[in-house]
């Protein structure tokens, strides 16, 4: 049972941690911006996701689980919510999704 | 197995670090510095762990509020920048 | 292992200060000065210093960048040029870079068990915690009892910071301008719509609020047992009421929480932590000795460190509401 909880726990971190990697490369080399929300924010809850269920794993039935089943909620909920108001800002201040990046003053820079 | 999951985070961090310093929009620097907060929430769940030391996922979880807090204050004030020092400032509503 | 990890986190942290420096436009300086706090908050978690590590989250990476934005918004976004004279500045700090290199020559190793700082308070902190005040956390002991000097002081620096930028600002809200920048508030312009055409933040963090209301408790008063203590919780309970602020406007937080109520609560935490050194004082102790508030010395040590922490938290929450209301709440023209 023991052997079993640690190959789950390994293969969840495993994949979370590509999942994190993946969504950071994403965000780099993604043409415009959004297209780099949909990466970061995509695969930010995944990988977080994925990770904290996998240490939830090894913690077993004690009060770092309940603390780690917080954590989880609370990144559930707030990390989408966070990138819905940054697209809705982009998309209010008038940047439109396009083929060139766009930029404001800092050109200048 | 933790330390696999660090270096990961720690590479996306870097990733994350270089995005908010190219990116020619003020909201890629923002998306940035949000990737990088949830990052941080990961980093220290893990290393909470791997320390033995349960009862520090408190800054885990408070990280993960006050990231949250940041990320909005940060989309408000860029909301009510004044006129002459945006360019792409579109509708106020 | 850990080291590398450290050394990682501290060559991002070069990198971003370059940065910083760099850049001329200030916004982008803010955003990164708040990704370098990150920085730094995870440096020292990995020191194992977590009560540091907790307050430099709360309030380096979340309040002050919220602040510093506020004074954006209210100034210029682009850095003025820089006329002074720059070879004296480089050579003045080429010069005292060295003499600081060379002085680490004589340092004692990293972690070094022998070294002068481990040897001389330290030692006697962490014997003497378990039998005069019986708590689990050694960091909140040395805080509140050991030296609860020093923390006296370091409440009434916020409470004497609130103050003097209130006084900046001119913080009357029924007369509306006030010494500092100059124009008065309009009647007219609307500075505190909030992000109400937000719809999904504004349902997920009013569901949030209670909860991070309740954290801010739990941090409070969990200071005795693990990392915590009143001035991490006074930052979390502040950036609850900031959250509302932001979501539903200035003028409906002001409503739910007035300036009057804040300057009290101000106040009113720097007089506690006083008024319970005063009473140890009237029940015949030295000024801040809390072992004689009760009939047993370590049950009156855990009253004193309940009190003065309470009152540490109520000062950081009053001035850091009324800080942001002050900068947030005024318009530039």
């Amino acid at each position: 049972m023991a052997l079993l909880l640690d190959i789950a726990s390994w293969a969840l971190l495993s994949i979370g941690g590509a999942f994190v990697f993946i969504g950071g490369v994403g965000a780099l080399r993604m043409p415009d911006l959004y297209t780099r929300i949909h990466a970061a924010s995509l695969t930010d809850t995944m990988g977080a996701v994925l990770v904290i269920v996998g240490i939830m794993l090894q913690a077993g039935l004690s009060l770092a689980a309940v603390k780690l089943a917080a954590i989880l909620l609370f990144l559930l909920l707030t990390s989408p919510t966070a990138s819905n108001a940054l697209a809705s800002a982009a998309l209010l201040a008038g940047l439109r999704p396009s083929g060139e990046v766009a930029a404001d003053e800092e050109q200048s820079k | 197995m933790y330390y696999a999951v660090t270096i990961a985070t720690l590479v996306t961090m870097a990733l994350a670090l270089a995005r908010a310093l190219l990116g020619p929009s003020v909201y890629d620097r923002v998306l940035a510095a949000n990737m990088f907060g949830t990052k941080t929430v990961l980093l220290l769940s893990v290393i909470a762990f791997l320390y033995g030391r349960p009862d520090f996922l408190d800054l885990a979880l408070a990280y993960a509020l006050i990231n949250f807090i940041g990320v909005l204050a940060v989309l408000e004030f860029i909301r009510r920048r004044p006129e002459t020092d945006a360019v792409d400032n579109g509708s106020r509503h | 292992m850990i080291v590398l990890f450290g050394v990682f986190l501290l060559s991002l942290m070069v990198i971003t200060a370059l940065a910083i420096v760099r850049t001329h436009h200030l916004f982008v300086a803010v955003i990164l000065t708040g990704i370098f706090s990150l920085l730094m908050a995870a440096n020292f978690f990995l020191l194992d210093a977590a009560d540091v590590a907790l307050t430099e989250a709360a309030i380096g990476a979340g309040i002050s960048t919220v602040l510093f934005l506020g004074a954006l918004a209210l100034t210029g976004e682009h850095e003025r040029a820089n006329t002074s004279n720059r070879l004296l500045a480089l050579s003045v700090v080429a010069v005292t870079t060295l003499l600081v290199i060379y002085a680490t020559f004589d340092k004692p190793r990293f972690g070094d068990p022998l070294a002068p700082v481990h040897q001389h308070v330290a030692p006697w902190y962490l014997d003497k915690t378990a039998e005069a005040i019986d708590i689990p956390n050694v960091v909140t002991a040395v805080l509140g009892s050991f030296r609860g000097y020093d923390t006296l002081g370091e409440v009434f620096v916020v409470f004497t910071a609130g103050i003097g930028v209130l006084f900046l600002f001119g913080a009357r809200p029924s007369h509306g301008s006030g010494a500092g920048a100059g124009a008065a508030r309009t009647n007219t312009t609307k500075p505190g719509q909030g992000l109400r055409h937000y719809l999904i933040p504004r349902v997920v963090g009013r569901l949030l609020i209670p909860f991070i209301f309740l954290f801010g408790l739990y941090v409070q008063f969990h200071g005795d047992y693990g990392p915590g203590g009143g001035f991490q919780a006074g930052a979390i309970i502040a950036a609850a009421v900031i959250l509302y602020a932001l979501l539903e406007g200035e003028e409906q937080a002001l409503r739910v929480l007035p300036h009057k109520l804040l300057i009290g609560l101000m106040a009113g935490g720097a007089l506690l932590y006083g008024g319970v050194g005063v009473a140890a004082l009237l029940l015949g102790g030295n000024f801040l000795d809390y072992s004689v508030l009760a009939a047993d010395p370590i049950v009156g040590q855990h009253i004193g460190i309940l009190l003065i922490e309470a009152g540490v938290g109520i000062t950081v929450t009053g001035v850091l509401i009324s800080v942001f209301h002050a900068f947030a709440g005024r318009r530039r023209y």
